[in-house]
């Protein structure tokens, strides 16, 4: 669905089902230079049980227009915008890696509006590799190759994609190639490695929080999840083995049953 | 994300040989089993109602029923993906039915193709005499004519198609130069890249959009099993445009949805599977899957013995006095030497084509009489294949037909096998010995 946000437009799948108004909402937020595609096998079973979906593509990515927000607190602002534009008062935020960092300063800022709280390979900073940064802000195609390679765990740089005939790095790889390098990866790297506040953040969390961690996870390791974690009050946190930081693709039913058992109980869809 | 484990900026992703007998497949998912299990199965439980109505819905990955997908037959979608460097991959019966599954998915009636005519001959068929029936009309250009392909197209072309080198006549078509011309007019350039195999050639990096095989030859060498497959690039924008619609807005045909907002990268194997293989259901055997599978574990050591025995052959052929021409891209004077060299470093194929001297019944003579060299309508085998198109795969062909299609009477098609070149070059002695005197040989 397209819809608009401070006057550009903005894309957002809505998970297969029309966006309804009268169903809890559920927004996704993706990783540095990706995109809403990210969480196709989670987006559609809420869509299709009770709740309204928007898979986001941020500024400047995916099919969204305008161009890249260049901090986590602007992404963060723009997120909380993004639920008043579409006429909601309140939401529940699921992010990735970046998207954590971004709905998690999101859900600091705004205690009442943002239900719960689900983050996925998430840390309280995501310091970039110097020469990472560099290549993707160079627009250099190898950023995302390397990303690809540190994000993915040992079993799915070997394949294995729960949709079958799928190929993970090669898709992966594509997403974070289908608009320019360093306008999508280059800036968000930046801003990723810019926010300082993660840890400030978590502590104002008092909303029910989930942390999704993979024992494979090169980029955001169990060690650094857990740190975070050990701030927000009460939140849970499930650990997925044999994994890496794509988690939501390489181990997408485990991370669904897991995501779906704490929405489902804490941010529950009046089912009819 | 730290610095610590980074020694360097390659990506430690698996490479081509490792690829080739790796990718798709996790044991620790299927019992510790080392080699791909054979699941010669055609439908799987679900957890529960909603389970079941999840897959339907796309919700959430997994097997349904096996036409639609099979877990042998994912490994080989995904192997064949990695090799090609692309997104997605869906394998079908043969290879003729990856192209018609390609062309089914990419068209409807009342849509018009730009086509190479330089083509095996069952592809020309579909193209000029099946799909019309259809309402998809085609446009044939020959490969070399990089102009005539951007006059062909019209408002209504969905596509162009064509193979890199064309068969038999070992004409390329300029990849690269193609594909800014499809792209520019917002199509898809599809290729079938059955002679190249990815270990040659990965057309995804010169601008092809959608690549088919059939697996029935090179890919899995040993000649024992048809299978086919399409492969999807990614890269392709399909909502540029409104030239796709089932692609890009919420389609009938499945549920409402938009493949191309939902799935981008991966929109058209998704779409050729859910609707395509669901209608059509041209599946590929979970045996033949696995038969595949075995050949493309050797392809690279294969592939490289294919073609230094192509070139043992150019040579040999280049040196005889019975044989009038050689055509194959190694040979300097080919047309498309450079263009070969360039599109195909890892070696040129091993396809030859020549033209034996005493014209159409010194080729008769010829293949009646070798005898390592086998006489069949197959390319890509092991083993050496050889046949005499004007009276064999395109002899349904009528006289202008088959000039357009760069064919002569007096022309062999040689498939290189990986016997030990002496032996290949000893047999062919034989069939030109034979070929001198075709009137006394045939008489025997
Ligand atoms: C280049 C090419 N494409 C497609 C096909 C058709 O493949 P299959 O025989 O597996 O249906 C062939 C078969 O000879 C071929 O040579």
């Amino acid at each position: 669905m397209k819809f608009k946000v401070n006057g550009t437009e903005v894309f957002a799948s809505t998970g297969g089902r029309p966006f309804d108004k009268n169903k809890p909402l559920i927004i996704f937020v993706h990783g540095s230079g990706l995109t809403h595609m990210t969480w196709v096998l989670q987006t559609r079973y809420f869509a299709f049980h009770g709740y309204t979906v928007l898979a986001l593509d941020m500024p400047g990515h995916g099919l969204s227009k305008g161009e890249s927000l260049k901090s986590i607190e602007e992404m963060a602002d723009w997120v909380s915008n993004v639920i008043d534009s579409v006429g909601y008062k309140e939401a529940s935020l699921v992010g990735h890696s970046q998207g954590c960092l971004v709905t998690m300063e999101c859900a600091a800022r705004n205690p009442n509006k943002i239900k719960t709280l689900s983050l996925m390979g998430g840390a309280g900073a995501i310091p970039m590799n110097s020469e990472l940064l560099s290549l993707a802000e160079n627009n250099d195609p190898k950023a995302v190759d390397l990303m690809m390679d540190w994000a993915h765990g040992p079993a799915g740089h070997f394949g294995g994609h729960p949709v079958p005939g799928l190929y993970h790095i090669n898709t992966g790889g594509m997403l974070a190639k289908s608009r320019t390098i360093k306008n999508t990866l280059g800036v968000d790297f930046r801003a990723c490695d810019n926010y300082k506040n993660g840890f400030e953040a978590a502590k104002k969390i008092k909303i029910p929080t989930l942390s999704i961690l993979a024992t494979g996870d090169k980029m955001c390791p169990v060690k650094e999840g857990k740190k975070l974690a050990d701030l927000i009050d009460g939140s849970k946190v499930e650990i997925i083995d044999n994994c890496g930081h794509m988690m939501l693709l390489e181990e997408a039913d485990r991370v669904l049953k897991v995501l779906k058992n704490f929405i489902l109980s804490n941010y529950p869809a009046k089912l009819n | 994300m730290t610095d610590k484990k980074n020694k360097g900026t390659d990506p430690k992703t698996y490479k081509f040989d490792t690829l080739s007998l790796h990718a798709g497949y996790q044991p620790h998912k299927n019992a510790g089993s080392r080699q791909v299990p054979i699941y010669q199965t055609t439908s799987y439980l679900f957890d529960d109602v909603d389970h079941a109505a999840a897959l339907f819905n796309l919700e959430r990955g997994g097997h349904i029923y096996s036409r639609i997908s099979n877990p042998t037959v994912a490994v080989l979608e995904e192997r064949v993906a990695s090799l090609e460097g692309g997104t997605a991959a869906l394998a079908t019966s043969s290879g003729m039915s990856a192209i018609f599954l390609t062309i089914m998915t990419l068209c409807e009636a009342g849509d018009h193709l730009v086509v190479s005519s330089q083509l095996y001959g069952g592809t020309v068929n579909l193209f000029r005499l099946t799909l019309p029936k259809f309402g998809i009309k085609c446009t044939f250009v020959k490969p070399r004519d990089t102009e005539g392909f951007k006059k062909a197209i019209q408002k209504n072309t969905k596509g162009i198609f064509g193979e890199l080198v064309g068969n038999p006549g070992n004409e390329l078509m300029n990849m690269p130069e193609i594909s800014k011309i499809a792209h520019d007019a917002g199509i898809p350039l599809i290729v079938d890249a059955t002679y190249q195999t990815p270990y040659l050639c990965k057309p995804f990096e010169h601008g092809a959009d959608i690549v088919v095989h059939s697996l029935t030859k090179w890919m899995a060498g040993h000649g024992s099993s048809m299978a086919g497959i399409l492969v999807e690039g990614g890269k392709f924008d399909w909502m540029q445009n409104d030239k796709f619609p089932t692609m890009t807005t919420p389609y009938e045909g499945y549920h409402g949805l938009s493949f191309a907002e939902e799935f981008g990268p991966t929109a058209f194997t998704m779409k050729a599977r859910a609707e395509g293989m669901r209608d059509f259901g041209p599946c590929l055997s979970p045996q033949n899957a696995w038969n595949v599978l075995q050949g493309i574990e050797t392809l690279s050591v294969r592939m490289k013995k294919h073609c230094s025995n192509a070139e043992e052959m150019v040579k040999y052929l280049l040196g005889h006095e019975s044989v009038a021409w050689v055509s194959h891209p190694s040979v300097p004077d080919h047309p498309d030497h450079e263009l070969a060299k360039k599109l195909l470093p890892n070696g040129r194929g091993s396809m030859i084509a020549f033209g034996i001297k005493g014209g159409k019944d010194a080729g008769v003579a010829f293949i009646n009489n070798v005898k390592l060299a086998s006489h069949l309508a197959n390319v890509g085998d092991t083993r050496t294949l050889v046949i005499h198109p004007a009276s064999g795969t395109h002899s349904q062909m009528d006289e202008a037909t088959l000039k357009f299609a760069g064919l002569s009477h007096d022309m062999i098609r040689l498939s290189v096998g990986i016997e030990d070149i002496d032996d290949i070059k000893n047999d062919f002695e034989v069939g030109f010995r034979a070929a001198r005197k075709p009137r006394l040989v045939s008489n025997q």
